[in-house]
């Protein structure tokens, strides 16, 4: 079962390399902790999911690299084909000579209708190649052109082309503190949008990532790189194989198998994923928890807390809300490593910020005539606007 | 990648084009060791065959064989492209890339735009077009000129219209040098006003530049080179006044060099990381995208740090947080400004060199505060991070404002102007050109009025307190 990973814009290509990057070498890594015939398991399974063996031996990442400008597809293609280890596939990516501005309503409506048809070719070619796909896995940023506003309308198309295949966005928050001025626009517009079409909404919060860089892993000069490396092996850590039910001896074939959505009309509800788990007294109310756990004595931890009620919503049992997968082999080196995914609350502040400062700036109408010169009206944002406070009621009412 | 095109008009556009050229083939000589054509220097340069007859052939790829400038020239005195032409830089431009005439505008906007804009209009957009089709993705104009005289002025601000008519998808960036309070040219303010209103209708976005200004950075770096202190020699390439290492040699330099030097180092910062690889790269797009919240206010003001960097290894860098400082501060500014204590619409970091996102992150957490945003862009910051230095400097920062700081020089060509309007001083000059009336003077004057009126409305909310909007009431 393979996964297409979709990597847009220069955040969506700096993530996706890192991703395959951190994928290939725990791969590769030699201290699974676990016996020989675990690890071919293991190391089948991943593969499976997201690389294609070619003759020589080189992996080459089931992805695809779309930009509306050259420069950062070049320097992706390169780094990976650098590294020995895996690659690229020769005709895997689609890139124009001028990028979106950072402006939504250009990657939207001009270059996603503009190159529909040449970037849904590309995607047909690669399913092509599959026996069975499990779905697809955007990465991209919300705070720009390309990843936000092409990657809602790809997202679109991929739902009306594959009706029965999973979709998932890799969504990088931006930092609070601006990388672009109207990245509360881009952002309120591309949530709404995915909203229609995705299946899930993985959400990355750099403020999140590059305090974890700061406090927890101590770099004192952060760059992108180490940010970029922090989401990697989050999504690594996820993606990565896990058994399909206590005792057997399969890895999970359907990795994204896990049911979503939990109650209409809430179909796509954003989850929130954070690295080592850590809980704070009030908790916030969940729809859905996942822990994977990897590595030593992995069989013995207890996940009773994450069974109390208290944690989750009233009109849900703890037992059809939170699902556990466990598996031997470690990750990435971590003799032991924990993962959460979880569906709730956390959300609530983040988004309700991105939405007031969105509001604020459009009730001066500042920028608007930049999305409007490319067919973005007012009423679009009130739409937005509209589906994204219900979003938010909806969760608060948990 | 993108193309961009210069398009330098008049004395002071052509002087300034040409430090920019000479300048820009230094820094792409300094990153480019191998000499081979690449994505970067497509940006302004193309590399042509010269060897057979005709414009030459543009080769996409492969070795260097002879750079041509994606420039358009033009005068209406014959002087400055001249020595442009006979000089070190005249392999980069080729005689069909020229538009002049001898008798110049005579400091008069009006011959500047009316008469020798519709003599030479059809020239004109055909040299345009031709550098247009050397491109295979053109992104933008840049128009170099001076706002005082006439040519410049005049000729320049019809070029922008006709860019705008023939190339509307295309962006124009305009740098502006306006006159400073002790111009020798007497019709200036009327120059510069009707000049103005052509900027506010039909350039995407201005870089105002104020003489005084670079003429103060030109003293301090002169006090600083000069002071003799131990430990305080500069590298002479790192000097934001001096091109060092490039092609011209310094018996050619002219009087204005040093200051133009700022500019054309101004031109290159800004479309640094369309060029070079980063790992948060910033197009042109984007900065018109961002700092342009209204149509209207596009005028943008830059400030460029650091000045040089010292020769001596053994003195630790400046700690790189001065750097940040210094981009706000007045001295820095490239026109007479202070944006500090003014009201800010949007600010964009453009950074250059070893710097990463932490670096910018801790320097915009400590500056904000002693800065006055807006009330709808309380974080309005617009940063981008290229991996490539410029020559002689390990990191460098471009700091754009767009801040109601700009109204004190609108109000003060304001005032200049009513001042000679009133006594309708020099006024038969203009009037007796075809195609000039009095009419084109009130309405620019208007123009500029109400410029400065939605400034001022601006900077009437800068001290109220902030208040948030009501948001939609949801119905579950």
């Amino acid at each position: 079962m393979s996964i297409v990973t979709i990597q847009l814009g220069q955040c969506g290509n700096q993530i996706g390399y890192e991703v395959f990057d951190t994928l290939c070498r725990d791969l590769n890594s030699t201290q699974g902790f676990c016996s020989k015939k675990e690890n071919e398991l293991y190391e089948t399974s991943c593969k499976e999911h997201f690389f294609n063996e070619e003759k020589n031996g080189v992996p080459v990442a089931r992805a695809l690299l779309i930009d509306m400008e050259p420069k950062v597809i070049s320097q992706t293609l390169l780094k990976a084909a650098h590294s020995g280890r895996w690659k690229y596939g020769q005709h895997s990516h689609f890139c124009q000579k001028q990028g979106s501005g950072n402006n939504w309503a250009y990657g939207y409506s001009v270059h996603g209708p503009k190159h529909k048809e040449s970037i849904m070719n590309l995607i047909q070619k690669e399913v092509e190649k599959y026996d069975s796909l499990s779905g697809f896995s955007t990465i991209m940023s919300m705070a720009g052109g390309t990843g936000s506003g092409l990657g809602a309308f790809l997202t679109q198309n991929l739902r009306d082309t594959y009706p029965n295949s999973f979709i998932i966005n890799q969504i990088i928050w931006p930092y609070g503190t601006g990388e672009v001025i109207v990245q509360n626009y881009n952002s309120v517009l591309t949530l709404s949008h995915l909203y229609r079409s995705s299946d899930a909404l993985l959400v990355h919060e750099n403020d999140v990532v590059y305090k974890i860089c700061a406090k927890l892993m101590n770099i004192k000069q952060i760059s992108f790189r180490d940010i970029n490396q922090v989401i990697a092996h989050q999504l690594g850590s996820i993606f990565q194989p896990t058994y399909s039910s206590e005792g057997s001896f399969q890895y999970r074939r359907n990795l994204l198998g896990i049911n979503w959505q939990v109650k209409p009309p809430l179909s796509g509800v954003p989850a929130l994923e954070k690295g080592p788990s850590n809980k704070d007294p009030h908790f916030n109310t969940s729809v859905a928890n996942l822990v994977i756990l990897r590595g030593k004595d992995v069989h013995h931890a207890d996940l009773g807390g994450f069974k109390d009620p208290a944690l989750y919503t009233s009109w849900l049992q703890p037992s059809d809300a939170f699902n556990e997968w466990r598996t031997q082999r470690a990750f990435n080196k971590y003799e032991k490593s924990a993962a959460l995914v979880s569906n709730s609350q956390f959300l609530l502040k983040p988004l309700d910020t991105i939405i007031g400062k969105a509001w604020n700036m459009f009730a001066s109408k500042a920028y608007v005539h930049q999305y409007t010169k490319f067919g973005i009206e007012e009423e679009d944002f009130l739409d937005s606007f509209t589906v994204l406070e219900q979003v938010l009621a909806n969760y608060c009412n948990l | 990648m993108a193309q961009s095109v210069i398009v330098q008009v008049g004395q002071c556009g052509n002087q300034v084009g040409c430090c920019f050229w000479d300048l820009a083939l230094r820094e792409h000589a300094a990153v480019n060791r191998k000499g081979i054509y690449d994505d970067s220097l497509k940006n302004f340069f193309r590399n042509v065959d010269t060897r057979g007859a005709g414009d030459g052939i543009d080769i996409s790829k492969g070795k260097i064989c002879s750079l041509k400038a994606r420039a358009v020239l033009i005068d209406m005195e014959e002087g400055v492209v001249n020595e442009i032409l006979q000089g070190p830089l005249k392999d980069i431009f080729d005689s069909k890339q020229l538009i002049t005439s001898v008798s110049g505008s005579g400091n008069n906007w009006a011959v500047g735009y009316k008469f020798f804009g519709s003599l030479y209009r059809d020239q004109i957009v055909e040299r345009l077009r031709q550098t247009a089709e050397h491109c295979d993705c053109l992104q933008c104009f840049f128009i170099i000129h001076s706002m005082g005289g006439g040519t410049g002025s005049g000729l320049g601000t019809f070029i922008l219209n006709v860019l705008e008519d023939e190339f509307p998808e295309v962006y124009r960036f305009v740098t502006s040098v306006f006159p400073s309070g002790e111009d020798d040219v007497i019709t200036s303010p009327y120059n510069s006003v009707l000049a103005m209103k052509e900027l506010n209708e039909h350039a995407d976005c201005v870089l105002p530049i104020e003489n005084e200004s670079l003429f103060d950075i030109v003293s301090k770096i002169n006090q600083m080179v000069t002071s003799g202190k131990p430990g305080q020699t500069v590298k002479p390439e790192s000097l934001v006044t001096s091109n060092e290492g490039g092609i011209k040699k310094k018996p050619q330099k002219k009087p204005f060099d040093t200051m133009n030097n700022i500019v054309g180092n101004l031109l290159l910062n800004l479309t640094s990381s369309a060029r070079f690889e980063g790992s948060l790269n910033m197009d042109l797009n984007e900065i018109t995208m961002n700092l342009v919240p209204f149509p209207q206010l596009h005028y943008l003001v830059s400030s460029l740090t650091p000045l040089y960097t010292l020769a001596d290894v053994n003195i630790p860098p400046r700690r790189l947080d001065q750097m940040f400082s210094d981009a706000f501060s007045k001295n820095h500014q490239l026109i007479q400004a202070d944006p500090k204590h003014s009201l800010y619409l949007a600010c964009a970091l453009l950074v250059r060199g070893n710097v990463q996102i932490s670096d910018l992150r801790r320097n915009i957490e400590r500056l904000k505060s002693s800065l006055h945003f807006v009330s709808w862009n309380q974080e309005g910051w617009k940063t981008s991070l290229c991996s490539v230095p410029p020559v002689g400097h390990s990191h460098s920062l471009l700091a754009l404002a767009n801040n109601t700081c700009v109204k004190p020089t609108f109000m003060e060509l304001k005032r200049r102007f009513t001042k000679l309007y009133k006594k309708r001083a020099h006024l038969h000059h203009y009037l007796q050109v075809d195609g000039m009336e009095e009419s084109c003077f009130t309405e620019a004057v208007s123009s500029l009025s109400s410029l400065i009126e939605r400034y001022d409305e601006l900077d009437a909310t800068k001290d109220l307190p902030i208040e948030d909007q009501r948001r939609l009431n949801i119905v579950i």
